[in-house]
């Protein structure tokens, strides 16, 4: 048992991290704490989430938007005293993409020129598009314009991580001591499954405004644990859906310390288009619009969320989403009975696959079963419930063994194109068997300009194929994010569409105010979050 | 002779159960790699693969694994990535043992005298209280016993930490709710040691020579009553001391319990494998411990 002295803040970040290296994490919690410790040439506005200058401190783009150069600020250091250069972003962003450090999300970087070549072992280094013009400059080469290249540069698999340290200690270098970080906090304690502690990086660039010494993230998984810790008072933010006990739901949401706010995530299902009768788009609009979503937020989420009729969120920049199907038994019953299933007379037996929901809960077997039932009810389809543990589901999914597949889906930045690029012909993420070849042409063209206007279009365009033509997934409902802490308390924890919370705003009021360091916090108005009384 | 022989026993034994567990959970469905975002290329997955030689044949795999667990060297975590599973267990065992220990503490603590007293008060009062506590302590798992302590004692009371794993406070419910399952056994299997005993022809001897009650019961009784306890105590050590999911689960101890189901859930192979060595060791060499233990206390056991 080691006891560390109490921190400025405690916060329960849900799961132990897989991974604290940049180029590696890929859970949202792990994203949460890599980002307090390494920045790249964007970060996250604390507010909205939209990349604002990092370690650069301005850039230029190209006229046709494929070229950027970022110019360093001058006085950046790593938390050792070492300098960081130009050399050091190239160094980090080649890293991301080598084939031997495996990152799950190199992926990210692929709009960068030679970069999906390199990862694939097909050429070397030196090609990849990203140069260092001077110490102070980096220059970036994309293959298309790709207007949300900045959001890209502000994740955590574009951020400034230290050469000699990795060279020198290989896979474990994030353990080594010191380990030279170039945001806002340094790695204090990580001790596994107890807890990751941060300190603050006096020689972050931006380090008069790091607004705690000591942040605590602790990794705690059962949400009663995470209530009863907080209702002692013993951690100070709670931030993590899955920490909210879902018995508990309704009379904690009316509580002024639980917060709701929308963010870019769907709730759909799959169809299998390669298996009858699902290859019929009626069958799949049928089986759509016998749907109730508003039953299922209001029974099953109760979280406030919206009922989906697009796949793209409402909130999503730049971007309205053309209207999808509703409910309407009816024409479902209409529909199915068009494509040869009166009443659902000799449908074949099929199967919705689900997986554990992650913690624990029930949430994803009483969404099949009110689906299940509502498909008996209004088409007289009787569909088998499969529940499968997840690493098996996603074999399952990826590899089209199955009917119909519960599915969700997280925007990695704030543009349609996160979720719209995955349902192209033999995208990873497709996982439907689908594949038409005008939608694939809308999104490589909405892709190639920059013009935000005539991009929408191509995008609307899109997602009406998507959602309302041929339905190779049913978009269910958009997430809504929970998170609890009293906000007399603290301050600087600001909710927006992409979920970033960045660390180095916030800070508990009372000590801030005690030793006048901090001046008192004028207001806390939050515009991007709503907190709902239900 | 005989010790050294079970210890050379060890070896292959390990092997073969390194082998099975390895070829187990590569044939499971579904592989460590797979997330619900998936890479944007095959490419990506299989640079992951290339990475930690999942591409290569099993046999392979399985020689190399063995070949670097015989330099104490359990391979990378495939979850945890910035870990190898030596490290994850330097940092988690002893979290668990301490607790385990704790835990077996409390349950001799409690079972032995329990077990004692119902065992000489046969039949009255004592001995019907006695025997349905241990009876509930058995029956009542701890998934149930955990949360009922936490509600009374941190929830209703204040008058413990509800969970973590920061001052000896912190430790007294999970050596609780980890050691009352054990306690409620002790006591059942040391009240049955000590009747049988005290009806032995040796009991009825001693009585007949003159020793005094207190002499024999503590000094000749105990030390055979106490054996079927003994030889419980092994493999009862080993489980305890590899943690508890449920109770490290709820009070949020940083112990090694959560990665027995974790890792084979999440198909961190490495993990799998490596926990299975390790507890498989524990329990050979407590064993032979328990084995130790029983020539010392009883003279009849002589082992060639």
């Amino acid at each position: 048992m080691r006891h560390d002295p109490p921190a400025d803040v405690t916060i329960i970040n849900y799961s132990e991290p897989q991974s604290l290296d940049p180029a590696i994490v890929t859970a949202q919690p792990d994203m949460r704490t890599v980002a307090g410790m390494f920045e790249g040439l964007t970060r996250p506005d604390p507010r909205t989430g939209r990349a604002i200058p990092g370690l650069a401190e301005r850039w230029d783009v190209s006229p046709d938007g494929r070229i950027y150069t970022f110019h360093l600020r001058t006085n950046l250091v790593w938390s050792t005293g070492d300098p960081i250069r130009a050399e050091d972003v190239v160094y980090s962003l080649v890293r991301t993409l080598a084939p031997a450090t495996a990152s799950d999300y190199a992926g990210q970087l692929f709009c960068v020129k030679n970069a999906q070549a390199f990862n694939a072992g097909k050429t070397n280094a030196e090609a990849v598009g990203v140069a260092a013009l001077d110490p102070f400059t980096v220059r970036v080469e994309l293959n298309n314009p790709t207007v949300f290249f900045l959001d890209v540069c502000a994740m955590p698999l574009a951020a400034v991580v230290p050469r000699r340290s990795i060279e020198k200690f290989g896979d474990s270098w994030i353990a080594a001591t010191p380990l030279p970080v170039s945001g806002a906090y340094e790695l204090g304690v990580w001790r596994v499954n107890d807890k990751v502690r941060l300190k603050k990086n006096p020689r972050y660039w931006d380090a008069a405004n790091t607004q705690s010494d000591t942040i605590d993230l602790l990794p705690i998984v059962s949400a009663s644990s995470a209530l009863n810790l907080y209702l002692r008072g013993q951690v100070d933010i709670v931030w993590d859906k899955e920490l909210v006990p879902n018995e508990l739901l309704d009379v904690l949401l009316k509580r002024p310390d639980f917060h709701t706010y929308s963010y870019l995530g769907t709730y759909f299902l799959r169809l299998n288009v390669t298996r009858k009768p699902f290859d019929d788009p009626r069958v799949r609009k049928a089986l759509a619009l016998a749907i109730d979503k508003q039953r299922i937020v209001n029974r099953v989420t109760r979280g406030g969320e919206q009922p989906a009729s697009s796949f793209v969120p409402a909130d999503t920049a730049n971007y309205t989403s053309p209207e999808g199907l509703g409910y309407d038994p009816q024409r479902a019953r209409q529909l199915l009975a068009e494509a040869g299933f009166p009443g659902g007379k000799n449908f074949p037996r099929m199967e919705y696959m689900f997986n554990a929901a992650a913690g624990g809960g029930r949430i994803h077997e009483e969404i099949a079963i009110e689906l299940q039932q509502m498909w008996r009810d209004t088409l007289g389809v009787d569909i088998e419930l499969r529940q499968l543990e997840m690493q098996v589901y996603l074999t399952e999914q990826d590899q089209l063994h199955y009917d119909l597949s519960r599915s969700s889906w997280i925007g990695d930045y704030n543009d349609a194109n996160t979720f719209l690029n995955m349902f192209v012909t033999g995208d990873g993420n497709n996982r439907t068997g689908w594949s038409n070849a005008r939608y694939d042409e809308l999104i490589r063209k909405a892709n190639s300009i920059t013009d935000v206007q005539a991009r929408e279009k191509l995008f609307q365009e899109a997602e009406t194929i998507l959602i309302h033509d041929e339905l190779p997934i049913i978009p269910i409902f958009f997430y809504e994010g929970i998170n609890y802490f009293d906000t007399n308390k603290i301050a600087g924890v600001y909710n927006n569409v992409v979920d970033l919370h960045p660390l180095n705003t916030i800070r508990k009021i009372h000590s801030a105010n005690a030793n006048g360091k901090n001046p008192p916090v004028a207001e806390f108005t939050n515009h991007e979050s709503r907190i709902t009384n239900y | 002779m005989y010790f050294l022989r079970r210890l050379a026993y060890m070896i292959p034994l390990l092997l073969i159960i390194s082998a099975v567990t390895f070829l187990l959970v590569h044939l499971a469905p579904g592989g460590p790699f797979d997330k619900e975002h998936a890479p944007a290329s095959p490419q990506i997955k299989h640079n992951l693969e290339a990475k930690y030689h999942l591409d290569e044949p099993i046999w392979k795999q399985y020689l190399r694994y063995v070949g670097n667990l015989a330099h104490g060297d359990f391979g990378p975590s495939l979850k945890y990535r910035d870990h190898s599973v030596t490290d994850i267990v330097r940092q988690a065992l002893p979290v668990s043992m301490l607790l385990g220990w704790l835990a077996f503490g409390f349950a001799m603590g409690v079972g032995l005298p329990v077990g004692f007293i119902t065992a000489l008060r046969r039949g009255r009062w004592q001995d019907h209280i006695g025997s349905i506590l241990t009876l509930l302590a058995v029956c009542i798992p701890g998934l149930v016993v955990a949360p009922i302590l936490v509600l009374v004692f941190t929830i209703k009371w204040r008058l413990l930490p509800v969970a973590l794993w920061e001052s000896p406070f912190h430790g007294i419910l999970p050596t609780v709710a980890l050691g009352l399952y054990f306690a409620g056994k002790i006591a059942r299997l040391f009240r049955e040691g000590m009747l049988n005993t005290m009806q032995m022809e040796f009991v009825t001897a001693a009585r007949a020579k003159g020793l005094g009650e207190n002499s024999l019961l503590l000094r000749h009784a105990v030390r055979l009553a106490v054996l079927p306890v003994v030889s419980y105590s092994g493999p009862m050590l080993a489980d305890l001391m590899t943690g508890s999911f449920v109770i490290e689960m709820i009070f949020q101890i940083p112990g090694l319990g959560g990665f027995f189901i974790n890792s084979a859930l999440n198909h961190d192979y490495t993990m799998t494998v490596g926990l299975a060595v390790l507890y498989a060791t524990l329990l050979i060499v407590l064993n032979l411990l328990v084995d130790v233990a029983y020539m010392m206390l009883d003279p009849r056991v002589k082992y060639e």
